[in-house]
């Protein structure tokens, strides 16, 4: 006991350590309910096709020395509509356009790298993510969004769960389905990118997708689905960080496997029998 | 199709479309469709399979624009229409509560506030149990059988309805005392005032609870009531072809 105190108490010593949990901790609650809604609408590979973009947009932003957060955030904001617009409109080709989307973006990310700076530990940092690439001003941003996505997603939980569930019942009693589909999007993208740099573009969609898929195999209303995936983002982030430091391992990755054990228990649980 | 009517039935109309033309990818689903349904009516639409009967309650509905034409409700907001539509493959493994699924129903009512009040949750109790499904308020949605899971979605649309029910299919898929038993409630609404109207795949079902039928077939081939219906052409091709369904 008293050596994981001593251990989280040099964990915290460190300000760079604090800033990623800070920022870390704000995108894992706001991915992870944001995930419960994309999960079951089957939008999951938009998750995953941002991320890519994403990378693109840290990559071009580099390259001609412009602030990456802000040039990323409007154009990954601007995909997300286009990606949701392709999967609503056209089924079957939806998830094919994303897929050209996506390494199309990564491919137009690895070009201007190489051409430029060449290919070097920060486009490994891009790629899988380092916790050494949060400055303060990234803080700042952080939690503004988080703050943004958090009030918006409580004022709108209830319409937000009536669009997910059912969104032709939703546009017959005079909402509007598809603002509310644009809304999490546009939330996506902003998370996507804020995360992405510590998670990696490869890595930050697991934010999005395992917390929700994990509280889904045990609980059974959208409410106890919501909160848990919540809970156990954040607490996954905590345990990777720490796993992290411990081993010396790149934190993203940590952190997806954490995911991934908290997945594998859930799902045996849901084996058992297990239903709350 | 009557353009003679009697000034108590104009009085009486709750919904009324004007030649409606609908468009569903791009094909035109639902053509030139004109007719008043009339408060308390038990209206059953029949038809083919693709002969634009969901299109058009759709289009009822406000989820279509129509291309030409005009629809219209009298006496009710469009946003007070109650909805029980065909289920969706998302739904089937949806983590939700009954409670939860039902209390939707009400946001319609909600305008910018939003959270349930206690009057919604008072509401939903009341719903469910003239339903028979109270005891399942905190199961799990997809737990639930066939059945009940359209007992449920029917109790949702009960909470959104002022006093008009569209209901596309509502028995597909389920066993024949299902089935019975959710005629039986449709019935029963039907005499407490509820305005329905209910897409059938079961044309005998339609004449017996139905006091009138639209039979589509992109446009309408026949609109009026039933006893009207069953001497037709359209209702003997229909009632002879039943087998060779679609192939006309």
């Amino acid at each position: 006991m008293t050596a994981l105190i001593e251990l989280l108490g040099e964990l915290f010593s460190y300000a760079f350590i604090v800033r990623a949990m800070v920022v870390g901790i704000l995108v894992a609650l706001c991915a992870a309910l944001l995930g419960v809604t994309l999960v079951l609408k089957r939008y999951s590979m938009i998750g995953d096709g941002l991320s890519h973009v994403g990378f693109g947009t840290l990559a071009v932003a580099v390259s001609l020395r412009l602030a990456p957060l802000e040039f990323s955030v409007p154009v990954v904001m601007l995909a997300a509509f286009l990606l949701l617009r392709i999967s609503e409109n056209s089924k079957i080709r939806g998830d094919a356009a994303i897929a050209l989307i996506s390494s199309s973006s990564l491919a137009i990310g690895v070009m201007v790298i190489s051409m430029t700076t060449g290919m070097n530990t920060d486009v490994c940092n891009y790629m899988f993510g380092s916790i050494l690439a949060m400055s303060k001003s990234d803080v700042t941003l952080s939690i503004v969004v988080a703050v943004f996505v958090l009030v918006l997603y409580i004022l709108f939980y209830n319409r937000i769960f009536v669009v997910t569930f059912d969104a032709d019942f939703a546009g017959a009693t005079g909402m509007k389905p598809g603002r509310y589909n644009m809304l999490i999007a546009l939330l996506t993208a902003m998370v996507i990118v804020v995360g992405m740099r510590m998670m990696g573009a490869m890595l930050i969609s697991s934010l999005i997708i395992f917390p929700a898929l994990t509280s889904m195999r045990v609980f059974s209303s959208f409410r106890s689905v919501v909160i848990c995936s919540a809970i156990l983002s954040v607490v996954c982030f905590f345990i990777g960080m720490v796993l992290s430091f411990c081993l010396s391992t790149p934190a993203g990755a940590s952190i997806v496997i954490v995911n991934l054990a908290a997945f594998c228990l859930f799902l045996t649980a849901e084996k058992l029998g297990v239903r709350v | 199709m009557t353009n003679e009517k009697s000034v108590s039935e104009t009085s009486r109309v709750i919904l009324s479309s004007r030649n409606v033309s609908l468009s569903y990818n791009g094909k035109v689903a639902v053509e030139d469709v004109s007719i008043d349904v009339l408060r308390g009516d038990y209206l059953c639409v029949v038809g083919e399979n693709g002969s634009g009967k969901t299109t058009l309650i759709r289009g009822l509905l406000g989820l279509l624009k129509p291309d030409v034409g005009s629809i219209e409700f009298r006496g009710l907001k469009r946003t007070e229409v109650g909805y029980l539509p065909q289920q969706t493959v998302v739904q089937r493994d949806f983590p939700a509560s009954v409670r939860e699924v039902v209390l939707t129903g009400r946001l319609n009512r909600h305008g910018f506030f939003p959270f349930y009040t206690r009057r919604d949750h008072a509401r939903v109790d009341e719903v469910l149990e003239r339903l028979g499904i109270a005891a399942q308020a905190r199961t799990a949605y997809r737990d639930l059988s066939g059945g009940q899971k359209q007992r449920v979605l029917l109790a949702r649309a009960l909470c959104a309805a002022g006093e008009l029910l569209m209901l596309d299919e509502p028995v597909t898929g389920l066993d024949p005392v299902m089935a019975s038993g959710m005629y039986e409630l449709f019935e029963k609404l039907n005499r407490d005032g509820m305005t329905l109207v209910m897409i059938s795949h079961d044309l005998k079902s339609a004449l017996r609870y139905g006091n009138r039928i639209l039979h589509m077939r992109r446009r309408a081939l026949f609109y009026g009531t039933t006893s009207e219906y069953v001497l037709t052409d359209v209702y003997r091709r229909m009632n002879g072809g039943d087998d060779n369904d679609g192939l006309d």
